[in-house]
């Protein structure tokens, strides 16, 4: 199973065109969606079924993270969708709507089951739980902590505000607080964090204005609805030159001072302190996933 | 098995095809196929076509085909599913468990 470390960019994938199913196997986002919710209608969920496990099961998409989402925790089609999504053998399965860490304990339970008739090794599904209403951003961490097959959560903007009782508007203040709470519950579990969607396709400044700020908070990757808002994604979320060599200097500096018994280490007029230092590897790390040159002299 | 009523699966978009599949008893399988690259892979068409329904054992049934550039794996995911709600049964997903 060939994957990516990547999470930069999840593109969606409308679970019931084959054209759009082919298509995806060629755009540059590092994971790929294939969808079994919103954009298949209930007459035609069992063949998109059908075609996402054959897809996804004899002809996955080389070098991506590849996930399913199934429908709703409480919706009729979900059991099936679980028997067909795990023995597709997707790196994950994308849960929407999660609001208690019970309900990932349920679908943990059912996914161990099928791994076990399906002769799949036990825990090799993940699981990204979608956060999307004021009760699963209260339950955040309990979510994020509920099984070690959760290795992301991802926030859902368009519904959470809705719960919310917000307007959603393109600052995304009405946002911040889940975002900050999506994250921090990410953070304290070791998952990955993903930013909302970006609605607007037509309106790539304003998505820049929004990876400007979810890049800046923190996250790791975006969804995405549309393989034009790709490339911009992956770029926010990829280390620039100047923060590589910034980077580099701040290891340097460090390696110096341990030649050089330097108690402490000054760069630019300013301390090089733990979180200096965790920050300059978090950027070489990201840099070299995303294939950039981070070669250096420090360890 | 036998296909119990008509099914229709699939959509006329670039890469797809619309599969039609009714029952046909005592007269074995008769496929109908329309597609601009017939003369190239009609052949591969109809054999992706006889080898599911052999899986679901159906030995009489009638098949229409209008391929709009449908991959196999395209085709092979229509017709199971087109014979499921023909016969009226759920897909058996452990039936490939042991399959690489």
């Amino acid at each position: 199973m060939s994957r990516t470390s990547l999470r930069r960019s999840s593109l969606y994938v409308g679970g019931g065109s084959p054209a759009k199913i082919l298509e995806a196997r060629f755009c540059a986002a590092d994971c790929i969606v294939y969808d079994l919710e919103d954009s298949v209608s209930p007459r035609d969920k069992d063949a998109a079924r059908l075609l996402i496990y054959r897809a996804v099961r004899y002809h996955r998409p080389p070098g991506k993270y590849v996930l399913i989402r199934v429908n709703g925790l409480y919706a009729p089609q979900l059991g099936e969708d679980l028997e067909a999504a795990v023995r597709a053998r997707p790196d994950a399965i994308r849960l929407p709507k999660v609001e208690t860490a019970e309900e990932v304990l349920r679908i943990d339970k059912r996914i161990g089951e099928i791994e076990a008739e399906a002769g799949i090794p036990q825990g090799a599904t993940e699981l990204w739980c979608n956060i999307e209403s004021a009760l699963g951003v209260a339950n955040a961490r309990e979510i994020a902590t509920a099984s070690p097959r959760v290795t992301a959560l991802a926030l859902g903007a368009e519904d959470y505000t809705a719960s919310m009782g917000a307007r959603r508007s393109k600052t995304g203040w009405e946002i911040f607080y889940a975002r900050m709470r999506v994250l921090e519950a990410c953070r304290l579990a070791g998952i990955s964090a993903q930013d909302a969607v970006f609605s607007d396709i037509d309106d790539l400044e304003g998505l820049k204005a929004d990876l400007e700020t979810a890049r800046g908070l923190g996250f790791d990757g975006k969804t995405v609805i549309h393989p034009r808002q790709i490339d911009i994604v992956n770029a926010a979320f990829t280390p620039t030159q100047k923060e590589i060599r910034q980077a580099k200097r701040v290891l340097q500096a460090l390696e110096e001072g341990i030649r050089n018994h330097t108690g402490v280490v000054v760069l630019d007029g300013s301390m090089v302190d733990k979180p200096m230092e965790r920050r300059a590897r978090d950027i070489l790390a990201r840099a070299a996933a995303a294939g950039l040159e981070t070669e250096g002299e420090w360890s | 098995m036998e296909i119990k009523e008509t099914s229709m699966v699939g959509t006329l978009e670039l890469g797809d095809v619309e599969i039609t599949l009714w029952p046909n008893p005592g007269k074995g399988i008769e496929i109908e196929l329309e597609s601009d690259v017939k003369l190239q892979f009609g052949g591969a068409i109809e054999r992706a076509v006889r080898e599911e329904l052999a899986r679901f054992s159906i030995e009489n049934a009638c098949v229409r085909l209008v391929d709009k550039g449908a991959l196999d794996c395209v085709i092979r995911a229509r017709m199971a599913c087109a014979i499921c709600r023909g016969v009226g049964v759920p897909y058996d997903w452990a039936k490939e468990d042991g399959e690489k």
